[in-house]
């Protein structure tokens, strides 16, 4: 008995690998074939969208086919992308390759950083630094003005014998890296009463209504103006120069010098003024991507191919810019004008959000049928050998502990990004409630009944199909029934290694500052578990055999 | 030829001993009952003749056979077995409980012949053939397990404390349907009880079993007067006397 049931498990295991096989090649094509299309991304916040859109847009006016993956992640999941190849370029900051990625500390002026990450860069993993856009984007801790004023604050140094009275509030990223707080507090030797970490999104929001004394701002953000919020001067020289460059690829330097050169057309031509302007249309104006990007364009001069651009732009097509659109005008930040815009907003987006759904349906379907497919034949092998079993489900246990998105992270060096890591991640966060299930169901379905079947001559095939399969099937339903609840809830992760669906509306809206747009994927996403939950309740309750259960059928 | 014979039986668990040299017969139409206390012994041995249990040392002949040269699943369906606590299967009715066996062997008229069984013990098939075991009542339960047992007409039986669950009064009148059935089918039969009372009541023969052993072997109605050392204070305490 047991060995067929281990030749179903490998079975079982080896329609996983082609599933995963195959969700992955498109993904896996797209960044090393040389004439398909460049893979461009960008990290979750507005200036890195308007620039990777700029990218795009200035790409394709010279011909070239682009694929957008805007707010794919943070540094580190974009450095894997691009060293891994799955990526082309995207828009970096030097101080951040310097001390975020090298671990360096500040060494003299913006010449000699961009000189020293480029060298180590192109040794280290064979990504050069195209020359710097000709603007900074640094740190600057900001206050409210009546804050600051009243405690006499002008610079960071000033701010060490005030800071156990203050709450500072930062972006993950901030209180992560080395140049980020904790650098800071050394710095300056700052402690704050307490920090809390907060997305952009809400940063601003949470200083102007006194949530928090202290955040960290970045010098473009049209936000400071908007707000007069006072800026602390860094008198000591803590933070390096962060100067924005487009960080390519070996393969796309390499293999396609006009890309490279189209890009360095930027080089030095898009000054601070221009991209606290761009921040300021796309945040608080509500302008779509591809409108601010391609005014950019025009702005410097080089929308040399306005056709392209204008009919992406004018048609808001969310393809265009990998975003949904978002009406132009001024947002109305309220609840009850958040409520109002909605439907508007998920009509107007409509066949983006289906084809969202359609994806997050896809990723949900993929990943739990594999985990059927793996889960329940192991399930079943574990009832022949139950000195396993408590290894066996407790290892699947460790796997669900894991929060979904570091689970996710950890699959980006083996699958890279996009479909396949996901639904890998997906699979094994859906093993647990199904194995569990599955060999308790298997154990528990009528022992006495089993041990009277066999003492009369039932198989050990008839007592798995007759007796025990019907009586843990609805167990085993239950199992299935939490692993997909739970995997429609993580999948929305899944657009942070660009693999899309309704976490696609969340991740964008989460950059933009646009709760409309979060609220167009999460309403979705909230229906889909419901309606998830309650289908498969139903098939729960189907599959219960009659005779068992009061009040069934 | 004795139907069942067992020569030598040793069974090891570990280092416990459950059957510690046991040589037994049963001829065609009897009734043994193996009584004894909790860990004699008694069920390790029962189990060995449909080879639910295998002998470390030892034989045991079914009709002839040694078991050990026998397909277990052909001799388990050729068996009839009732254990204490029925393990009916839950999801069926009363009428395919009983028709398990027959439908296993591919006898025609398999579902005639679980029916036939519910009467044979007693329970109306208009009434139960359509109810499910939660249904019913604890001593309907051990009826239906019983009607499982002998449906197919086997000509062995193998009871294990079919009745240690069931009230005084109930057990009463399951030993009546029991002790009806033998009379009917002919049936031979091992019947494993702590109870001597009911041990008295059911079987032609007893073996009384303790750490491996049999100590006594006796025809039922010569139990009493047989009885020395520990068979006799079993019956003591029992509350059988002479």
């Amino acid at each position: 008995m047991s060995r067929p049931s281990g030749r179903l498990l490998l079975l079982s295991l080896a329609v996983v690998v082609s599933v995963i096989r195959q969700a992955a090649s498109p993904q896996a094509v797209l960044g090393q074939a040389a004439e398909g299309p460049i893979v461009v991304a960008s990290k979750p916040f507005a200036e890195s969208y308007i620039l990777a859109e700029t990218f795009a847009q200035l790409l394709e006016s010279h011909g070239y086919a682009v694929d957008r993956r805007p707010g794919l992640g943070m540094t580190e999941i974009l450095m894997q992308a691009l060293i891994a190849g799955d990526i082309d370029v995207y828009p970096e900051y030097t101080g951040t390759g310097l001390a975020a990625v090298l671990g360096e500390t500040v060494a003299g002026d913006a010449v000699s950083v961009f000189n020293r990450v480029s060298e180590v860069f192109e040794a280290r993993w064979d990504l050069r630094w195209l020359p710097p856009l000709g603007f900074e984007n640094t740190y600057a801790m900001a206050m409210r003005r009546e804050a600051a004023d009243s405690l006499g604050l002008n610079s960071l140094s000033g701010l060490a014998a005030h800071a156990p009275g203050l709450a500072g509030g930062f972006s993950p990223d901030f209180i992560g890296r080395a140049d980020g707080l904790d650098g800071l507090a050394a710095a300056y030797a700052i402690r704050f009463r307490a920090t809390r970490s907060l997305m952009q999104a809400i940063k601003y929001q949470a200083l102007a209504e006194g949530a928090v004394d202290v955040i960290d701002a970045y010098s473009t953000d049209g936000a400071i103006t908007r707000y007069d919020l006072a800026v602390l001067a860094d008198d000591r020289g803590f933070f390096p120069p962060y100067d924005a460059a487009p960080l390519v690829g070996g393969a796309l330097y390499e293999d396609r010098p006009d890309a490279v050169l189209a890009l360095n057309r930027l080089a030095g031509r898009i000054g601070v003024e221009a991209v606290r302007q761009a921040n300021e249309r796309l945040e608080v104006e509500g302008w779509p991507v591809a409108e601010v990007a391609a005014a950019l364009l025009a702005e410097i001069g080089l929308a040399d191919a306005p056709a392209a651009i204008t009919d992406a732009a004018e048609q808001g097509d969310p393809s265009a810019a990998g975003t949904p659109s978002t009406e132009r005008g001024r947002r109305d930040r309220s609840l009850a004008g958040t409520l109002v815009a909605l439907p508007g907003h998920m009509w107007d987006n409509r066949s983006y959000l289906v084809r969202q759904i359609g994806r997050h349906a896809l990723l949900v379907l993929t990943s739990l049928g594999s985990a059927i497919l793996v889960a329940i034949p192991a399930g079943l092998m574990l009832e022949r050998r139950r000195a396993l079993a408590g290894s066996a489900i407790r290892l699947a246990g460790i796997l669900q502990t894991i929060p979904g998105i570091a689970l996710l992270a950890f699959m980006i060096p083996v699958l890279g990004i996009g479909v396949a890591p996901a639904v890998a991640a997906l699979f094994l966060y859906s093993l647990l409630p199904i194995l569990r299930n599955t060999y308790t169901g298997i154990i528990e379905a009528a022992p006495d009944a089993v041990a009277a079947g066999r003492a009369l001559g039932m198989t050990e095939l008839q007592l798995l199909q007759r007796i025990r399969l019907p009586l843990a099937a609805p167990v085993i339903m239950a199992g299935v029934r939490t692993a997909a609840v739970i995997n429609v809830g993580t999948a929305t992760l899944a657009a942070f290694i660009g693999a899309g669906g309704l976490g696609d509306p969340i991740v964008s809206g989460l950059a933009l500052s646009d709760p409309v747009m979060i609220l167009s994927g999460a309403v979705p996403a909230a229906a889909l578990a419901v309606l998830v939950d309650w289908a498969l309740g139903g098939a729960e309750a189907v599959v219960a055999p009659r005779g068992v259960a009061e009040g069934r059928r | 030829m004795a139907l069942i014979e067992i020569d030598g039986a040793v069974k090891r668990y570990g280092t416990a001993v459950a059957l510690d040299g046991v040589s037994l017969r049963v001829e065609a139409r009897e009734c043994l009952a193996l009584v004894g206390e909790s860990g004699s012994g008694k069920t390790t041995l029962l189990r060995t003749i449909n080879r639910l249990t295998e002998l470390d040392r030892g034989r045991v002949l079914v009709r002839g056979d040694d078991v050990n040269a026998t397909d277990p699943i052909r001799l388990r369906r050729s068996i009839g077995y009732v254990q204490q606590d029925g393990g009916l299967i839950p999801h069926w009715t009363c009428a395919a409980n009983a028709s398990l066996v027959p439908g296993l062997l591919g006898q025609q008229d398999a579902a005639g012949r679980g029916v036939r069984g519910l009467a044979a013990v007693g329970l109306d098939p208009e009434v139960f053939a359509d109810r499910y075991p939660r249904e019913l009542s604890g001593g309907q339960r051990q009826r239906v397990a019983i009607a499982r047992a002998v449906a197919a007409g086997p000509d062995i039986l193998l009871m294990d404390e079919p009745f240690g669950a069931l009230d005084a009064i109930t057990r009463a009148e399951a030993q009546d349907t029991f002790l009806a059935l033998r009379a009917s089918a002919g049936v031979t039969a091992v019947f494993v009880t702590h109870d001597v009372a009911e041990a008295m009541r059911v079987a032609t023969r007893i073996a009384v079993m303790r750490a491996g052993r049999v100590t006594l072997e006796a025809p039922a109605r010569d139990l009493v007067r047989r009885a020395t050392g520990y068979a006799a204070e079993l019956l003591d305490k029992a509350g059988v006397t002479a």
